[in-house]
């Protein structure tokens, strides 16, 4: 199938500032892609530049096959939005705002059906200043699923969410993908981008310095899976002198690298013989979030460059 | 345009203007306190009637209540009786500052029996020379009148007043098409110009231009609310002015074309307004800019005529000039040519800041 969204070396500047600084990525159809990235790393950007708001300064960009800032009225059409802090007319109701796009699209939807969807079927006539933040997303999703649309552009939908309200947004996108509609989502929770996206991308300072599906960049850029003990650093100091392997002591904690599957009942015993008490023990891979950390703490640093450069 | 997307978008500002009850406060109410406001500044003198304190000493006769029903039918005075001593009487009017007093003496009513001359006692205050004059004057009339009646004379010499020139008309008639001009200009440009700058800030106009609705329509819709709002507004001085003030004007169909083009007019000038301004600061300095000069020097307050000579030509190039002329040529002086070419200049000005409006207001940036 056909990719719903194609970047190919997307430049955008704003005067002598590079915002986003040469990107390639592709969402498939029927796809949650996630792009993530620290704040000012470009995602914004890049977003509104996808959803036909903003104008790209060079590189090729096709949504749905179609140039998203040429072709926007068709897109518009085709795609659902919701920008970052979404806001909408104060004293209109969720049921009356659904009812306003539907006239506007000429979709007519069942203002029920939708609101209860995203799960604000108990606010359908509240309006809209006095929705909590959580409430006035749920809308923001439901109107931009009032066309139809064959891809959701979300960005950063759940920020600043308590869990439920989280929870109810990550149950649409699911249904979303489940009816074969693409996604494409901008997070700061890194948890939630790994237990939604298919793939992800990371931004930062205007350049993807990772992609691909989440286990594989925790795979290829994070550390290898550990055994941790709840004991004393004289644990750990102890295993290097015995075993000869990396291990380090951390809050209370000691680590040790795995770096095959036999290593653990060596490990396992060489702590029984030690003599050293430990509490509990797990084992422990890096999350996204670990990896997302330390490659844009990498970059910082300057020893990442970006993806093609790694 | 698509009317079933404009008629969409209207239904979005009527609720959200009708659940707004500040707005609809000053929409429906301040039309009313304006017209009482300004109407009765500007037409208290003359009106207003000579408020004379008397002290009847001569009670129960009947040539006493003769002279007081005459003053009172009059109708430029307006009576209040007092108990006080006749010593006093010049002390208390000066302590309660009533600037007339009249003393009406004891044997008034037998002087016309006795052909005794007898003199009422009228007093005013020389700081108060306006209103002194004319209370001597009326008294003087009535005083007269009742002399040549005990003379059992007959008045010969009349007279009938006739105006020079046009009719004249009240300041109360000018007052409600410069009031109504006044509302067309300053509620669309104030709110639309605030609007412009709130909903770009917001992420509203960038919510919007990611749904078939144009920018043409989303303006329309806004100028239709206008157009209603200003027939309501209308609708609501000319009611007070006549009901407060009785005002003479004529309304009639003719009057429709001002409070259609006048609103397309100012709403799109405030969206224009709004629109070139990068913060809502500078569009409210902007909106400021433009309506402050209009608000006062076209025809609002006082008929353009009476201007001095150097600023008339300053109160023709500004566009609500046309609107308030055309109405007074509609309301006062039935001057249907005029009023056609008034409404046909704001029109053409109209079309033109419509179009503007609509190519400066982006709702999408580079």
């Amino acid at each position: 199938m056909a990719d719903a969204v194609e970047v190919e070396h997307l430049v955008k500047r704003y005067g002598s500032l590079t915002a986003v600084d040469g990107i390639d990525f592709r969402v498939p159809t029927g796809t949650v892609f996630a792009f993530l990235g620290p704040n000012g790393a470009g995602k914004t950007t890049t977003t509104e530049i996808l959803e036909g708001l903003r104008r790209r300064t060079d590189g090729s960009v096709q949504v749905l096959g179609l140039d998203p800032w040429s072709d926007a009225d068709r897109l518009h059409r085709k795609i659902g939005v919701i920008p970052q802090g979404f806001r909408f007319f104060e004293k209109i109701t969720p049921k009356e705002a659904v009812e306003y796009y539907g006239s506007l699209f000429g979709t007519r939807p069942d203002p029920h059906d939708l609101l209860r969807r995203v799960q604000l079927d108990d606010k359908t006539h509240d309006r809209f200043d006095t929705l909590s933040g959580g409430q006035k997303q749920k809308l923001g999703l439901a109107l931009s699923l009032t066309n139809n649309p064959e891809i959701c552009f979300l960005d950063e939908p759940t920020t600043g969410l308590d869990p439920t309200a989280r929870r109810a947004i990550w149950d649409v996108i699911r249904s979303l993908r489940s009816e074969g509609r693409s996604v494409f989502l901008t997070t700061h929770y890194l948890e939630e981008a790994q237990l939604l996206a298919d793939r992800v991308a990371i931004i930062h300072h205007g350049r993807i310095i990772a992609s691909g599906a989440p286990d594989a960049i925790i795979a290829s850029r994070g550390r290898p899976e550990r055994l941790r003990f709840a004991a004393a650093p004289a644990l750990a100091e102890y295993l290097g002198r015995r075993l000869g392997v990396a291990a380090t002591a951390l809050d209370g904690h000691v680590e040790v690298e795995l770096t095959s599957e036999s290593d653990a009942p060596r490990i396992l015993a060489a702590v029984a013989e030690s003599g050293i008490p430990w509490a509990h023990f797990e084992t422990v891979r890096d999350t996204l979030e670990d990896v997302f950390v330390r490659l844009v703490g990498q970059m910082d640093d300057g020893t990442l460059k970006s993806e093609a450069a790694a | 345009m698509r009317p079933a997307r404009i008629l969409a978008d209207f239904k979005i500002v009527v609720r959200s203007y009708l659940r707004n009850p500040v707005a609809l406060f000053f929409s429906l109410f301040f039309p009313i306190i304006l017209i009482a406001l300004f109407g009765s500044i500007f037409s208290s003198s003359g009106a207003a009637s000579v408020p004379i304190v008397v002290l009847n000493e001569d009670h129960n006769s009947p040539q006493s209540t003769a002279l007081l029903g005459a003053l009172n039918n009059t109708t430029v005075v307006k009576l209040s009786f007092v108990n006080w001593n006749a010593s006093d009487f010049a002390q208390n009017l000066g302590a309660n500052d009533d600037p007339v007093g009249l003393i009406i003496p004891e044997g008034y009513g037998e002087s016309f029996y006795t052909h005794q001359r007898v003199d009422l006692l009228l007093f005013t205050n020389p700081e108060d020379s306006a209103v002194a004059g004319e209370a001597e004057f009326v008294v003087s009339g009535v005083t007269s009148a009742i002399n040549l009646e005990a003379a059992n004379g007959t008045a010969f010499v009349g007279y009938a007043q006739e105006n020079v020139g046009s009719p004249v008309y009240s300041y109360i008639d000018y007052l409600i098409p410069g009031l109504i001009g006044f509302s067309i200009l300053t509620s669309p440009m104030f709110s639309m110009v605030d609007v412009a700058a709130s909903y770009r800030k917001d992420g509203i106009f960038r919510q919007l231009s990611l749904t078939p609705l144009t920018r043409s329509e989303w303006l329309t819709s806004h100028i239709i609310w206008y157009m209603g709002l200003t027939f309501v507004t209308a609708g609501i001085m000319i009611g007070a002015g006549i009901v407060l003030f009785g005002a003479h004007v004529t309304v009639g169909l003719d009057l429709i074309p001002f409070l259609i083009v006048g609103p397309l007019l100012f709403v799109s000038l405030g969206m224009l307004a709004g629109s070139v301004a990068r913060t809502p600061e500078s569009a409210a300095l902007i909106g400021n800019i433009i309506t402050f000069p209009m608000m006062f020097l076209s025809g609002t307050f006082f008929p353009v005529s009476e201007f001095p000579k150097w600023l008339q030509p300053v109160a023709q190039v500004l566009p609500l000039y046309y609107v308030i002329d055309g109405m007074n040529q509609v309301m006062l002086f039935s001057n249907t040519a005029r009023a056609f070419t008034d409404a046909l200049i704001v029109l053409v000005i109209a079309l033109v800041i419509f179009a503007l409006a609509v190519r400066f207001f982006q709702w999408r940036d580079e």
